[in-house]
């Protein structure tokens, strides 16, 4: 018995550092969150918006590549952010074909989000007619006349093999285009938000992505899918820095070279080919010779970053791949505020009978179990907090879901211990001495209990979509809690209360008393 | 309460026991014929799934005093003659289920429900599912399902023993199989949050196992060297010893799934948390039976074919019929069905704690 008095000594100085130390560690965290000053993210689902979800079309055998799926989420996201919602999102979900591009915008932008993005961009080569400041008032009619430069491209050009002079290209500006062109204005948002389907064919006005220029454009000649290829490289033999390397098909061997021969010889900004994306300007590189080759060069004021992303453009064309709407969830505000409340209000009743009965069953530890699930509540709650601000964890219905759900799944790690202190108490060992031994054989089955439940939403969260991995998150994450509360608080809490004389002497109320373990009487047992 | 509480005593020293895997055969046949029923009415009536996975829209607003009829006007309206079921939900909720629609057809009969029924276009809600998603859905369930039950296999069998994992996920599969079965018969919808519920019953109802195994391996850890105690008899009183925690843990995890239901279906009349809750709550209730009832006998059933637990138990009956320690053998005989109940006396003082199989190798 000696042995077991040291060893119930030694152990039971460390329940107080330990309590300390998580109130030290929560009081931390509690802090920060309350400086940050932050509520949790909430998913559309709970406050009313509208979330669609994209999925690549995939032929047979063909394979979907992160650098395409960023590049359309890029797409996407101008389109979105032109909206001027705040805490819009445009993210992509999972990997290798299985990914998708989900969209979200709360509030009330409705079916205008769907059509926005369901959108095909399309990328093109115009020819610049005439160009101007982005603004409506700067430039007026004279702009069109071919002699008006107001943007020099600065040497940015495309060189190649020089070959026979083609037909002088016909001016296509006409006086209802030069009124569009003047009552443009490229500072504003809505106007460089793309996704304006533009008629190949016909002649158009557009504004470059960050809205400083305004184009007149021809009608376009070579689209993206005649660009072959398209590679950001440094050229290092000529000294031009950053660079992009780009190769046309056959079809756009021809088209580019007869696009080319036919505007190196008009005076700017006529001898610009502008690269249009989604309807935007990105690029309008003068055009130095004509390139019949179908290999060109883009030269000048690139950095790796910008010529990368001139590349990424010209090599997906537009959106890099063909997206079908997976799913389409739009949800009223109304609807949101009655799912929270609905999420929350079962929250607190499945709290509520949970404490009830832990109460009312284990008496005295039960209030070991009430303050273990408070400490995980507040835990779970701070960390939606934190992860909202880190990571844009935001929480949905299904992730309230989840996290009731682990209300019991906690609770029932303490059931564990505790049922287990009381068979050791039932073998006749003291409370002291049963708190620890009782604990190293709990201590297994609820890792063993908790490992197999987080290998579960790992999966969930791995394999599934949308609404799925909001509940395979919370899962995951509360059972990560709920290891965290048992070792660090319900285990010490319950070493303390262990040397209180309620508890260890087995009160009426403890939990511990002979009639409620069913033991005749403690000695006679022992 | 102190009478249910003092149970857990008696169920612990071995004073009172249910025998439980004695009566194996009854309850394999008893989970038999539910399975039987299940797989029938899973070919007969199939599962009834959402338009989650055949594509589809579906529209929901609140109007008070909307009718079915006023709903299927502003179908009519919008021009829509594919299949469409409307709905009343609750006293003033619509819902309007449709087949797949095209980005025009959903414009249109928002439009038609503006201005039939004269509400603001934002107040409806609208979920319009692409066909191919639910194709993709079901086949990464599927995928989830498969990963899951060999990760786990594997885990078990390394945590635990090899035989253990195999009966654990048996009674996953039944639990899981007989839930979908009960989804069938009664004709319940099949959303995504159902397969959620569905998945995340995989991982409950092996937290409820893993508890009576963990005991279960305790009891017989050193059986073949006390030859007190046959490996049924040894996982009989595991069972019976576990009996209070598992019924705690299990209802203890209904309670929070229950309020969720009944917040759910009640006040939201459907959705996501009805749908979840109603799948979590069928699986936990067959998942806590098939721990119990299910994944020992199998546990006890694939252990006994062993040479030695033979042998053992050839021990155990020839040490019961020489009449060396008769009262031993009553916790855990076959021949006894149901309870046995025994009042604490000197003659069955062995029955205390002293003389359970002795826990060694603790760690």
């Amino acid at each position: 018995m000696s042995a077991n008095i040291s060893k119930s000594l030694k152990t039971s100085s460390r329940p107080g550092r330990t309590l300390a130390i998580v109130a030290v560690v929560l009081i931390a965290f509690g802090a920060l969150a309350f400086f940050q000053n932050d509520k949790v993210k909430l998913g559309l689902d709970l406050r009313g918006g509208t979330s669609v979800t994209l999925q690549p079309r995939v032929a047979a055998g063909g394979k979907v590549s992160t650098a395409a799926i960023n590049q359309a989420v890029s797409i996407i996201r101008q389109r979105v952010n032109s909206l001027g919602v705040a805490e819009s999102q445009v993210t992509a979900q999972g990997t290798g074909n299985n990914q998708q591009i989900v969209i979200s915008v709360p509030g009330d932008t409705g079916q205008h989000i769907v059509d926005l993005v369901g959108q095909t961009a399309e990328l093109r080569f115009r020819q610049v007619l005439a160009s101007g400041g982005g603004n409506a008032t700067s430039t007026q009619t004279n702009t069109v006349s071919t002699t008006t430069t107001t943007t020099d491209k600065n040497g940015k050009k495309v060189v190649s093999k020089p070959t026979a002079a083609a037909p002088t290209f016909p001016n296509g500006v006409t006086p209802a285009l030069n009124a569009q062109f003047a009552a443009l204005d490229c500072t504003k948002a809505i106007n460089r938000q793309g996704g304006n389907i533009d008629d190949p064919k016909s002649s158009i006005v557009s504004c470059s992505r960050d809205g400083v220029t305004k184009y007149v454009l021809a009608p376009a000649q070579v689209v993206g899918t005649d660009v072959a290829k398209a590679s950001a490289v440094l050229d290092q033999t000529n000294g031009n820095g950053w660079m992009v390397l780009l190769n046309f098909n056959g079809n756009g061997t021809s088209q580019f070279g007869a696009l080319t021969s036919s505007v190196t010889k008009l005076a700017a900004p006529q001898n610009e080919v502008a690269i249009v994306l989604d309807g935007l300007v990105i690029e309008a590189p003068r055009i130095n010779e004509a390139i019949t080759a179908g290999s060109a060069q883009i030269t000048g004021g690139f950095n790796q970053a910008s010529a990368s992303d001139l590349s990424n453009v010209l090599k997906y064309g537009a959106l890099p791949l063909a997206f079908d709407r997976g799913d389409v969830q739009q949800v009223s505000p109304t609807l949101g505020a009655d799912q929270l409340r609905a999420g929350l209000l079962a929250g607190l009743l499945g709290l509520i009978l949970v404490v009830l009965y832990s109460v009312f069953y284990y008496r005295g530890l039960g209030v070991v179990s009430v303050g273990s699930l408070s400490i995980a509540g507040v835990i779970t709650y701070l960390l939606f907090l934190l992860l909202g601000k880190w990571i844009g964890f935001t929480l949905s219905l299904a992730g309230i879901a989840g996290a009731i759900v682990s209300i019991g799944i906690t609770a029932d790690s303490f059931i564990v211990y505790f049922e287990r202190l009381r068979d050791e108490v039932r073998d006749g060992r003291s409370l002291r001495t049963a708190v620890d031994t009782g604990w190293n054989r709990a201590r297994r089955t609820i890792l063993v209990a908790d490992s197999v439940s987080l290998i579960a939403s790992a999966l969930l969260y791995f394999f599934a979509v949308g609404d799925v991995r909001g509940f395979a998150f919370t899962l995951g994450l509360t059972t990560l809690v709920d290891l965290v509360v048992v070792f660090l608080f319900t285990k010490p809490l319950v070493s303390l209360l262990s040397r209180v004389s309620f508890y260890a002497n087995g009160h009426a109320l403890s939990g511990f008393s002979a009639s409620s373990l069913g033991v005749i009487s403690g000695k006679d047992v022992a | 309460m102190s009478r249910l509480s003092g149970m857990g005593g008696r169920l612990y020293r071995g004073e009172k026991s249910f025998n439980i895997i004695g009566n194996r055969r009854r309850w394999y046949a008893l989970s038999g014929l539910v399975i039987i029923i299940s797989a029938v009415s899973l070919g007969v009536q199939g599962l009834h799934l959402g338009i989650e996975f055949k594509g589809g829209s579906q529209f929901t607003f609140t109007q008070t005093g909307a009718t079915i009829a006023e709903g299927q006007k502003a179908v009519t309206d919008a021009g829509i003659v594919s299949e469409t079921i409307v709905q009343k939900i609750g006293s003033n909720k619509i819902q309007i289920t449709t087949g797949s629609l095209t980005n025009q057809q959903n414009d249109a009969i928002q439009s038609a429900i503006i201005k039939d029924f004269g509400i603001a276009g934002t107040s409806i809600n609208v979920m319009s599912i692409g066909p191919s998603w639910g194709k993709d859905i079901t086949h990464k369930a599927i995928q989830a399902l498969i990963a899951f039950l060999l990760i786990v296999m594997l885990y078990l069998a390394f945590a635990f023993e090899p035989k253990m994992a195999t009966a654990a996920i048996i009674a996953v599969m039944h639990d899981v199989f007989i839930t979908v079965g009960i989804y069938a018969l009664i004709g319940f919808d099949v959303t995504p949050a159902t397969v959620i519920g569905f998945l995340t019953i995989l991982g409950y109802s092996l937290y409820d196992t893993v508890v009576v195994f963990d005991k279960v391996r305790e009891n017989t850890r050193s059986i073949t060297s006390t030859g007190k105690y046959t490996y049924s008899q040894a996982a009989n009183l595991a069972v019976n010893q576990t009996l209070v925690r598992s019924f705690n843990t299990s209802l203890i995890a209904l309670l929070p799934v229950a309020s969720i239901l009944f917040v759910g279906a009640g006040l939201l009349g459907a959705g996501t948390l009805k749908d979840l809750s109603l799948a979590l709550f069928i699986g936990l209730a067959t998942g806590t039976y098939s721990s119990i009832f299910v994944a020992s006998p199998i546990l006890a059933t694939l252990r006994e074919r062993e040479p030695a637990m033979k042998a053992l138990a050839k021990r155990v009956a020839q040490r019961g019929a020489a009449g060396l320690s008769s009262e031993v053998v009553i916790k855990g005989d076959a021949e006894v069905a149901g309870i046995v109940t025994s009042t604490h006396s000197k003659e069955n003082r062995d029955r205390g704690p002293r003389n359970q199989p002795k826990r060694r190798g603790r760690r």
